[in-house]
């Protein structure tokens, strides 16, 4: 491809933890491969819905602080979701971005992400798609394993970010989106739910947990009231899924998140339901959170009251 | 065979073979965990086999916990149904740099290092499960003395390629990554392929590993 044809950004400032991701992939945790995938899919999919994508395109994702990226090619639309704040730099001057709204760039325009607001992962994207490889069927970078495009690394100064398609037809599109937050975590009680005792079951429902620094795409630790193991530190090493809250040897919370091990070996307390897993990773370390118990049979309608609500959200999209 | 089938969350079943650790138990959870596989039933997102308990992540707009119940007990699987097993013969090399850990064995167990590198490569290991790290093999089993419980510290990388014991198993490091085990070796071998999407594993639940000894020489012409 000649130079002149090309549509690419530049990374002039790579940000925190900036990779590619989609749905992620499927059906490979009997080998030891997680899902991966956009951590908070309903932003991902707010997205790709605005910039009329498919709904599995590849989207870059980044944490705290985003990239800094310089646009060289042909006119084009990009949109960032999440609560985040951001800098258009163009010839005409600097302005300040809107999360969920669509803007156009021209070749040499720059898009300044400076960071999330309280909030952890915010997603960027075009009308048209990356220049990705796919790995078992997902561009999702998982850096812990190796696995992706950037040889499963996550993005670096100086990467060029190439871009295979623009969509043409494309009209600019927003959203009028403020984020959705949450106060408490609901989980349906773990497997291994009375391998604790009867006080520290209640201090995990009534006390609150601090969300520490040592949290990433593979968990999140948690630092609040030890809870006390009667049975045994340790189970038989068995698969986990996102969402399981294991308990450490120390007595502290650990909940997996997308990138996590595939089997674990400590004793699960609880697992946070699928309907307030997207808002469970955009919390901060630092955030007081407490765990609410629901049923099973509730869990499965709230989670089907949280896809109703992503789907009216997207309705709305002008 | 599945004695009984708990949900793990909302979006998985958790099928428990009973609270063992031994070959004919895990070997039930492999005959389910492939014949499930098989099936290819629509939206089945992840199959986890276990020593004992095989987890099956789903869709949730696609099923619910009790329907998908339902069809996993109804499942049949004859007893007599065959494991396909594989002999895979790997190379691991005891030199003194890669043995990070052969001198705490050698206290704990109260052998010394040449007997129980002796003793671990006499045997044939059963693969119980792959996971954690992509394509990692946990292997058993040691004879009962050659069992030791892991580092009090974990290391915060582990070497790749590391072969490493704890209790009744043994497993090799496929990816650098933090771990606890006790290290006897490594492999110049390439455990895990990422660039073969199709078997990107050289070990699967079910197949039998036999370790063969190598000098450093030698690890070193396999590695080149």
């Amino acid at each position: 491809m000649k130079s002149k044809d090309r549509n690419y950004f530049k990374i002039l400032r790579a940000g925190i933890n900036t990779t590619y991701q989609d749905l992620g992939r499927n059906n490979l945790y009997h080998i030891g491969i997680p899902f991966s995938g956009a951590m908070d899919k309903r932003n991902f999919q707010l997205l790709n819905s605005l910039l009329q994508n498919d709904y599995n395109s590849p989207v870059i994702e980044f944490a705290y602080q985003g990239p800094h990226l310089k646009y060289f090619g042909k006119d084009i639309f990009f949109c960032i979701s999440g609560n985040v704040s951001f800098k258009i730099i163009t010839k005409e001057g600097v302005i300040d971005g809107n999360s969920y709204q669509c803007y156009l760039l021209k070749n040499g325009d720059e898009v300044d992400i400076h960071s999330t607001n309280k909030s952890v992962y915010g997603y960027f994207s075009i009308n048209g798609t990356f220049g990705v490889d796919y790995y078992w069927g997902s561009c999702s970078i998982n850096t812990q394993a190796q696995i992706g495009p950037n040889n499963g690394n996550k993005f670096s100064k100086d990467l060029e970010i190439e871009i295979i398609d623009i969509n043409n037809s494309f009209n600019k599109r927003k959203l009028d989106y403020l984020g959705s937050t949450i106060e408490n975590i609901r989980v349906i009680k773990g497997t291994n739910y009375d391998y604790f005792s009867e006080s520290s079951q209640n201090k995990f429902f009534k006390e609150s947990f601090k969300i520490t620094k040592l949290s990433d795409r593979m968990g999140m630790r948690l630092e609040g009231p030890k809870i006390e193991n009667i049975v045994d530190p340790n189970i038989k090493s068995e698969g986990l899924v996102k969402g399981v809250i294991q308990i450490t040897s120390a007595g502290d919370p650990i909940i997996m998140l997308s990138d996590h091990g595939t089997i674990g070996g400590y004793p699960k307390i609880a697992t946070v339901i699928s309907a307030d897993y997207d808002r469970l990773v955009q919390l901060t370390p630092g955030s007081n959170i407490k765990f609410k118990d629901v049923s099973l049979e509730d869990a499965e309608t709230l989670y089907k009251l949280y896809q109703m609500e992503t789907n009216n959200i997207i309705s709305q999209i002008k | 065979m599945i004695k009984n089938i708990l949900n793990l969350g909302d979006a998985a079943l958790y099928c428990d073979f009973g609270s063992d650790v031994n070959q004919e138990i895990n070997s039930n959870v492999i005959k389910y965990f492939y014949h499930i596989k098989k099936l290819n039933l629509k939206g089945i997102t992840n199959l986890t086999p276990s020593y004992n308990k095989l987890i099956i992540s789903y869709d949730l707009n696609i099923h619910s916990f009790l329907s998908l119940k339902k069809k996993i007990e109804n499942i049949e699987i004859k007893e007599n149904n065959k494991l396909e097993k594989n002999l895979i013969e790997i190379p691991v090399c005891c030199d003194n740099n890669f043995a990070l850990d052969i001198k705490r064995v050698e206290n704990k167990l109260k052998l010394k290092s040449e007997i129980i590198l002796e003793k671990f490569f006499s045997k044939n290991y059963f693969c119980y499960m792959t996971g954690f790290v992509a394509g990692m093999p946990f292997l058993g089993d040691l004879e009962k003395d050659m069992r030791l419980k892991r580092l009090e510290t974990p290391r915060v990388k582990v070497p790749k390629g590391s072969v490493g014991i704890t209790e009744q198993f043994c497993n090799i490091y496929t990816f650098e990554t933090p771990g606890g085990w006790n290290i006897l070796g490594n492999t110049p071998q390439n455990i895990f392929d990422t660039s073969n999407q199709l078997n990107p594993n050289l070990v699967n639940p079910g197949d039998t590993i036999k370790f063969y000894r190598i000098t450093l020489d030698q690890y070193n012409e396999i590695k080149r």
